[in-house]
């Protein structure tokens, strides 16, 4: 029955057209914007739930397509559809949005509308990033998303919050307007700006090794790989806690799914070429990061050095591929790499998604992130810290939980690869449950501090019903990872096809 | 020898006939109006501009037709800049009209000078000659001077005008001194003969003609304000009336875009080798200091005026790469360019009251405490000159960078984007101060508004965004001037 459907101009367009309501409701009547921005929300999470259910496991395919000519004068094309890569990130964005919205409920008081507008115009544009077949319209969510996530870190920030979003848009664009370039260039080459067009575009090897670096530059910015994650503490640090959500949760996979969509399939030679590059940036930040993550004292800092630290799983698993194929274990290895990757991201936009909101949760009550004004938590929020725990366990990888399942993935297959890089790879287990085992043991335990804790109260029934419906959704990813590896198989199985191909 | 006399056919000047017919109509009814009916100089106005546009549409040929012995030609290059160009004259009328009131200067002249420079550029647009090319140019140019001098009780104002009265003579000196160059060793001064003169005289004259190209570029370097010669350009933008710079900041950007075509592409085509060299480091310079000198202004204007700048060596870029493409890359750029900067100064117009001058950055300081609306219009503004989507800055700078690459000169689109992160940072600070500072205890004024200024300014913002997310019929339009 939905086959018939523009499914994907739907999700897209229902949460920007929805924003702009909301935009036009005002401040008059908060209660009714956010009312608004709820409904709208939760009808974009379940439109987006066919994406899922009429999904088809069985090709790598396209699905879903939508193709429409746009700008004639430069081919450029209305182009989109999902595949086994896209479609788990489009549901987590949906998802995600709809806990933002009720997070930020009582908290935001200031323009409650425009708040609200943002985020879900952001949904809009992240969505449309990930359903994107032609690449300028790719590149157009990928940038137009900065607006109104500058405006949400500028507005809704803490102190230093100008410093951070300026700091965070310029980034971003310096990364992005090389692969611009690149783009274009691909277009001259290939008369098409169709991703798939890309995809089957012979380049020689200086040709692969220019445009991977564009892209590594913009999709590394984004993800974000050591050297060039500076921006995200400082924006994180910054950001209102639903900023932070959408950034952890969203934004940072949008690097990850912009290494499988471009990087690996068009450049294959360059990627195989240059791994030694990525496979030393990834593991500088899971090793060198997660010793910085051990030495914060801000908990949104924390957690955001955390986030490098994962991320950087997630970009080893995708360009070790490479080390295990001509080590002589084939195929299934790589394939493991890959989806180890791919699921991490997704675990990842929970557990962080769920670590930034205890933050909020606390930093409601407290108006402080510093590890050193807590203590004994436990005591007055026993509710709360039961959550808080479990999240914790997750982010240091506890088998049960969804964590756990994309570390193992990857370092499983790393071990194929060679065993020095399985080995610093698996350091996180330590040093991850090192540094968030120790902020929660300050945070939560011990004596209770002060009066400030001393007058806390327990999460109320809204704060309960994000933080448990997160706690489900890690507790089933992780117990049964199967429904989403197997959605991403085939997708998978075509994309190594696509690696061995030198297209030189 | 004498040739016998033609008659000329007059119906593709009918657009320049009725401009001038209608503007010393404005001239005579103004003289009789008291200082109350205004506003009908200003009706008038505005029909002189509708009329030309709709003369145009009538007179708009399927193919180019030329006139008065070649030196004039209707062609839909002509026929689309005409219509932009009368368009957002009216544009620039609305916006500055409670300005001029606020300011003691709502007198008829303003707006007699307008047409009259609106009918310079017209004929810049459609001149085929030399001579009319040369005419056009100082019927704007003269236009402008005492416009900006205009308001004759300020200092500043009368400070640039001088200025660029000396500049820009200067620069039509120079200007008229390659174009002697070339009438000299070609002996025509027609555009249609020129392009096989010069072919033909090259082997023989090629110093001689390098000379003349050089001194063609720099005349046009210094109307476009290209880099290193923009001087004029920051201190007239900061010193003239706000409603002079408007219309100095959009119009007249693309009548220069047209002389530079007219010129280099349809007269000297055989000398494309040596002008996209020039091009190529004018647009690099341009581009450089525009951005980078941008970002230590405090004055939005002189801001503006360091973008302008920038959005130059942009445009020039189309134009180096001298293919069709890149010439409609160039084209689209100017037009959607003098659309965004009516919005800007159009804004910082309604905010230019008599007692709160804005003009200083810090003067937009929490303008979406107090005035959502305009905040939100400067803003969309803002990311189009910065070239981020879904604005239609980013789909010109695309196709600029597109013609830029297909001619393998992929190095200079890199500079482009690199230069123009630099441009982001300064532009993001305007919205920076309108949207994250609070506003200062002495700009809680609330803004007197017109109302047909807020539509028109919101509906001219607005367009950004749809021409951004549906630039195809625009652009076909311009590629359609050069095929």
């Amino acid at each position: 029955m939905y086959a018939d459907w523009p499914l994907l101009s739907l999700v897209i367009w229902t949460p920007i057209l929805g924003g702009i309501l909301v935009l036009f409701a005002g401040d008059r009547e908060p209660s009714g914007a956010r009312k608004i921005a709820l409904v709208v929300s939760i009808a974009t999470f379940l439109l987006t739930l066919p994406l899922y259910t009429q999904f088809n496991t069985e090709t790598h395919l396209m699905q879903f397509v939508e193709r429409q000519p746009w700008i004639a004068a430069f081919d450029i094309e209305y182009y989109l559809g999902i595949d086994g890569i896209s479609m788990p990130l489009i549901l987590l964005t949906s998802f995600t949005t709809v806990i933002v919205v009720i997070s930020a409920w009582e908290v935001i008081q200031y323009r409650a509308s425009q708040y609200m507008a943002a985020f879900l115009i952001m949904e809009g544009f992240m969505i449309g990033t990930f359903s994107a077949l032609d690449s300028i319209l790719f590149y157009i969510f990928f940038e137009a998303m900065l607006i109104p996530m500058f405006l949400v870190i500028g507005v809704w920030g803490g102190a230093n919050r100008i410093y951070a979003t300026l700091k965070f848009f310029l980034y971003t664009f310096i990364g992005s307007v090389l692969m611009l370039v690149a783009l274009i260039y691909m277009y001259t080459q290939a008369d098409s700006f169709a991703i798939f067009d890309f995809h089957h575009l012979r380049l020689s090897l200086t040709e692969q090794v220019l445009i991977f670096l564009a892209f590594l530059v913009a999709f590394a910015v984004k993800v974000p790989m050591w050297p060039v994650h500076t921006w995200l503490p400082d924006a994180h640090v910054e950001a209102p806690t639903g900023g932070s959500v959408i950034l952890a949760a969203i934004m940072l996979k949008i690097g990850g799914y912009g290494f499988l969509r471009f990087s690996l399939p068009i450049t294959p030679a360059a990627s195989a070429e240059l791994d030694w590059l990525i496979i030393t940036m990834s593991l500088t930040a899971v090793v060198y990061i997660g010793f910085v993550a051990l030495v914060q004292r801000d908990m949104k800092k924390l957690i955001a050095y955390s986030s490098i630290a994962h991320m950087g799983f997630v970009t080893l698993g995708f360009f070790i591929v490479f080390r295990i194929v001509n080590s002589g274990y084939g195929d299934q290895g790589a394939a493991l790499a890959l989806e180890g990757g791919m699921v991490q991201m997704v675990s990842h936009g929970f557990i962080s998604g769920a670590m930034f909101l205890c933050v909020g949760v606390m930093y409601d009550r407290m108006h402080s992130r510093q590890i050193a004004d807590y203590g004994g938590v436990a005591n007055t929020m026993p509710v709360f810290a039961a959550f808080m725990v479990f999240f914790a366990m997750s982010n240091a990888g506890l088998p049960g939980t969804s964590g756990f399942v994309g570390e193992f993935m990857v370092i499983l297959a790393s071990f194929k690869a060679s065993f020095w890089i399985a080995f610093l790879a698996a350091t996180t287990l330590i040093l991850g449950a090192a540094y968030t085992l120790w902020m929660v043991k300050r945070v939560l335990y011990g004596e209770v501090a002060n009066d400030n804790v001393a007058a806390l109260t327990d999460i109320n029934k809204r704060e309960f019903l994000f933080l448990g419906v997160l706690a489900l959704a890690v507790l089933a990813l992780g117990l049964w990872p199967d429904p989403l590896v197997e959605v991403m198989h085939p997708t998978i199985e075509n994309l190594l096809n696509h690696i061995a191909n030198p297209k030189i | 020898m004498t040739a016998p006399f033609i008659q000329p056919d007059l119906m593709p000047a009918l657009p320049e006939m009725v401009m001038l017919a209608m503007t010393c109509l404005v001239l005579v009814v103004d003289l009789f109006l008291p200082q109350e009916k205004r506003g009908f100089t200003l009706l008038l106005s505005i029909a002189t501009l509708a009329l030309a546009i709709a003369a145009v549409l009538v007179v708009a040929p399927p193919n180019a037709v030329s006139s008065f012995g070649g030196s004039f030609v209707l062609d839909h290059l002509a026929v689309v800049l005409k219509i932009a160009t009368c368009g957002i004259t009216i544009l620039v009328f609305v916006y500055s009209r409670d300005y001029l009131i606020d300011n003691d200067i709502y007198r008829g002249e303003y707006y007699v000078l307008g047409l009259f420079a609106t009918l310079g550029m017209m004929v810049m647009i459609s001149a085929h000659s030399f001579l009319l090319v040369y005419l056009g140019l100082e019927l704007l140019s003269l236009s402008l001077y005492a416009m900006i001098a205009f308001n004759r009780n300020s200092l500043p104002a009368s400070e640039s005008a001088m200025k660029y009265f000396v500049l820009g003579a200067m620069a039509s000196g120079l200007l008229l001194y390659g174009i002697s160059i070339f009438y000299g060793v070609t002996g025509t001064l027609d555009i249609n003969q020129l392009s096989a003169a010069v072919s033909s005289q090259f082997a023989l004259h090629p110093v001689a003609l390098g000379f003349a190209l050089t001194f063609i570029v720099v005349g046009l370097s210094f109307k476009l304000g290209a880099v290193p010669f923009h001087m004029w350009l920051p201190d007239v933008y900061q010193g003239s009336p706000t409603s002079v710079t408007l219309f100095i900041g959009t119009a007249p950007k693309i009548a220069g875009f047209a002389m530079a075509i007219r010129l280099l592409v349809d007269g000297l085509g055989d000398l494309q080798v040596d002008w996209s060299q020039m091009l190529t480091a004018l647009a690099i310079a341009s581009m450089a200091v525009g951005n980078i000198i941008a970002i230590a202004q405090t004055n939005f204007k002189r801001m503006l005026a360091y973008s302008t700048i920038s959005h130059v060596g942009f445009i020039l870029l189309g134009i180096l790469s001298a293919t069709a493409n890149g010439y409609a890359s160039a084209m689209f750029y100017t037009i959607t360019y003098a659309i965004t900067a009516a919005v800007a100064f159009g804004v910082l117009l309604v905010l230019n009251r008599k007692g709160s001058e804005a003009e200083n950055i810090s003067d937009l300081c929490g303008l979406n405490d107090s005035n959502p609306w305009y905040a939100a219009l400067l803003a969309i503004a803002m990311f189009s000159m910065a070239g981020v989507p879904p604005t239609v800055g980013f789909y010109a700078k695309l196709s600029v960078l597109q013609a830029v690459i297909q001619v393998d000169m992929v190095w200079l689109a890199v500079a482009a984007v690199l230069f123009s992160v630099i441009g982001l940072f300064y532009y993001l600070r305007v919205v920076k101060v309108m949207y994250f500072d609070k506003p200062l205890p002495e700009q809680t004024t609330t803004i007197k508004e017109a109302l047909d200024v807020k539509l028109l300014l919101g509906a001219n913002s607005l367009s950004l965004i749809v021409l951004g997310i549906f630039p195809s019929t625009l652009m076909a339009y311009c590629i359609l001037s050069f095929s």
